[in-house]
């Protein structure tokens, strides 16, 4: 009996021991500002001090004495939904250009105040004034990168050089695809040449007949998965973003990334603040702290994803600054577009067309009723016979 | 013959339900630059070591424990005392508690999210908080391990002999020592099961604690925010690491009470 709880005990110690490591942090933050700043951002999207990486939040709060309360999502829409279905409240987020237009129009971002982010000087000329803010009063951009084809040389041995190849034949049931409309769409509609902002319905409806007929040659749907997928040879060809090339193209020789000769899809993540923050000065001298080009080139030296800053590269990798897969020659950036926030019709019409084009076809109401009556008739069906079986026992 | 098809099955079942969990723990020590869970790379520490490191997963993990512990505490303490009262209940207002017990679970739970949220959120605004968080994810907790409690104890009190408590007390035990020292023993079975369950509910919970965690992180939320990128192995270390400690509890506690019963019945001889 003793014994036992002898090592009930050790058990629980060791598990708090192994929770130590969280504590100095918060006894070393007794610094002169007693604030927390909550920080919005994508999963695994900032060095974090492992692997001998440079722990960015912890740098930031050992310099300002400010506190970070650092969580993550997953997608821009999971983003929107926690703003908007309130109960958080945010300091910093670190949404992707469409919706940060999207916000923008919605009145849910605070104006930057750009004297106490002087470190936006070293963000690239061609990096202002982007689509999305044209007038960047509400944003400063985080990371940047291009959608392209990841493709296995092993088993594909033309060199690929169009979108066209994920409609190939040869390749079909090794074809992966997106899961999530606006990137899915995107590819279709570089193919037939449209604008990736276009509000023509008759242009959502063409590049919908163009992905449905591309359904029965996909694999699957995914998106982390595409690594496992492409790594294991279970899938040859697949679109994704070039921030993550370095987990497959760097480590495997027969796997290449390209950019299609039809042009690409170019994304910034960019930083904003809420509206309802009630810390907007200490939120902007983090934006600020991220801009610091040494930070931001440790830090984007980790995530894998390009920097906006030029000053940045000088203290990163030099191979990675000089591969072509994260920093693409001007000629290839040239033929991008970047995504803005579409009409609220317009996203209703893309999210049904997806529905239908990821299911092979609309989804039939009638079938959907004809189960359900189906259903009903069995459970009284059932309890018919049992009412009538008591009748009869009771007779 | 027969009993050799029976070993088949079983032998297959269990392969079914821990070839997963064989899988993630084999792939927690997998020694790839990439954290790849399709190609072995040999065999290495490297993940455990990145786990420890990792403040963010540390941080979230902290926080599912303490919610945990805390959600399994307080809805067993509550559930036990309801679960009391609706036993002394006549028969009709017991139905209609049971029901109104029973209704959260069969509830799916995006509903139960979104509601507990939207009522958190105007709570907050009323009493001018500025965010949810620790608080309203506990609450959240206890509200839906609520049910799982009472309907754990509620067969023991059933199955107890309801004169035991009025001999107690006409044996001159005072009410409130007649419950510790007569009931309870009684029903505790049911008790520590409602616990273990809320305790593995509130670990694993998902949907509820999406909706209602404010700007507080979960361990299941963080897991979930790195499908853009890719689930780091260092969950697979982390799950390898937690299954150990529940596997090494369940050893030591049936060991222990497998020594009891055995003291037990040499007592009686």
């Amino acid at each position: 009996m003793n014994r036992g709880s002898c090592l009930k005990y050790a058990l629980f110690a060791a598990a708090f021991l192994s929770l130590a490591p969280v504590q100095p942090v918060r006894a070393a933050q007794g610094g002169e500002k007693d604030v927390t700043i909550n920080v919005y951002n994508w999963g695994e999207y900032i060095a974090n001090g492992t692997d001998g990486s440079l722990d960015i939040n912890e740098e930031f709060t050992r310099r300002t004495g400010i506190r970070v309360n650092y969580t993550t999502f997953d997608s821009n829409e999971s983003l929107y939904s926690k703003l908007v279905g309130g109960g958080a409240d945010y300091d910093v987020i670190i949404p992707s250009d469409y919706m940060v237009s999207r916000l923008m129009a919605e009145n849910m971002l605070a104006e930057l105040d750009f004297s106490n982010i002087p470190n936006y000087r070293y963000i690239d000329e061609n990096f202002r004034n982007a689509d999305y803010d044209p007038e960047n009063r509400y944003s400063v951009p985080y990371t940047w990168g291009v959608v392209g084809l990841f493709y296995n040389t092993d088993y594909i041995e033309e060199e690929i050089t169009s979108w066209s190849s994920l409609w190939d034949d040869r390749y079909a049931g090794k074809i992966l695809m997106f899961d999530n409309p606006r990137d899915s769409f995107a590819i279709a509609q570089l193919l037939l040449g449209q604008s990736l902002n276009t509000t023509e319905e008759s242009d959502w409806l063409e590049a919908a007949a163009l992905l449905k007929q591309q359904k029965p040659l996909v694999q699957a749907y995914v998106m982390d998965r595409i690594f496992d997928k492409m790594e294991s040879e279970e899938a040859w060809i697949a679109p994704y973003y070039s921030g993550d090339a370095a987990i497959l193209v760097d480590n495997s020789d027969n796997i290449r990334f390209v950019v299609p000769e039809e042009g690409t899809n170019y994304f910034v993540d960019a930083m904003c603040i809420p509206i309802t923050s009630g810390h907007k000065a200490e939120a902007e001298a983090y934006i600020n702290f991220l801009c610091d080009p040494e930070i931001a080139g440790a830090n984007m030296d980790y995530v894998g994803y390009s920097t906006p800053e030029t000053a940045a590269k000088a203290y990163m990798d030099p191979e990675i600054v000089e591969s072509p897969v994260h920093y693409p020659d001007g000629e290839t950036l040239s033929r991008t577009q970047v995504f803005v926030n579409l009409p609220q019709d317009t996203s209703k019409l893309i999210d049904r067309l997806w529905a239908e084009a990821k299911m092979g076809g609309p989804g039939e109401s009638i079938v959907l009723v004809a189960i359900i009556l189906g259903f009903l008739a069995v459970y009284i069906a059932i309890l018919i016979y049992k009412r009538r079986k008591r009748r009869r026992e009771l007779a | 013959m027969k009993k050799a098809g029976g070993r088949i099955y079983t032998f297959l079942i269990f392969l079914f339900l821990y070839a997963p969990i064989l899988v993630l723990i084999v792939f927690s020590f997998n020694d790839t630059e990439t954290g790849s869970r399709a190609v072995w790379g040999g065999f290495s520490l490297r993940w455990y070591r990145k786990l420890f490191e990792d403040r963010l997963i540390l941080e979230a993990l902290r926080n599912t424990l303490l919610i945990a512990v805390a959600a399994a505490v307080v809805s067993t303490a509550l559930g036990t005392v309801a679960a009391i009262g609706i036993n002394g209940m006549k028969r009709l207002p017991r139905r209609i508690m049971m029901n109104i017990t029973n209704f959260p679970m069969v509830n799916p739970e995006i509903v139960t999210g979104v509601s507990l949220m939207l009522l958190f959120v105007s709570a907050v605004r009323l009493f001018g908080g500025r965010s949810l968080g620790m608080g309203s994810l506990m609450a959240a907790h206890i509200t839906f391990c609520l049910p799982y409690v009472i309907l754990s104890v509620l067969p023991k009190l059933r199955q107890m002999d309801p004169n035991l408590y009025e001999a107690a007390q006409d044996l001159g035990c005072p009410p409130v020592k007649a419950f510790f020292k007569v009931v309870l023993p009684e029903i505790m079975p049911g008790v520590v099961t409602g616990m273990i369950m809320a305790f593995t509910l509130s670990i694993d919970d998902f949907v509820i604690s999406y909706f209602t965690s404010g700007t507080t992180q979960t361990l299941p939320i963080y897991i979930y925010s790195m499908t853009r990128k890719r689930i780091s192995p260092e969950i697979n270390a982390l799950s390898t690491v937690l299954f150990a400690a529940v596997m090494a509890l369940l050893i030591i506690v049936n060991v222990r009470s497998l020594k009891d019963r055995g003291g037990q019945t040499e007592k009686e001889v």
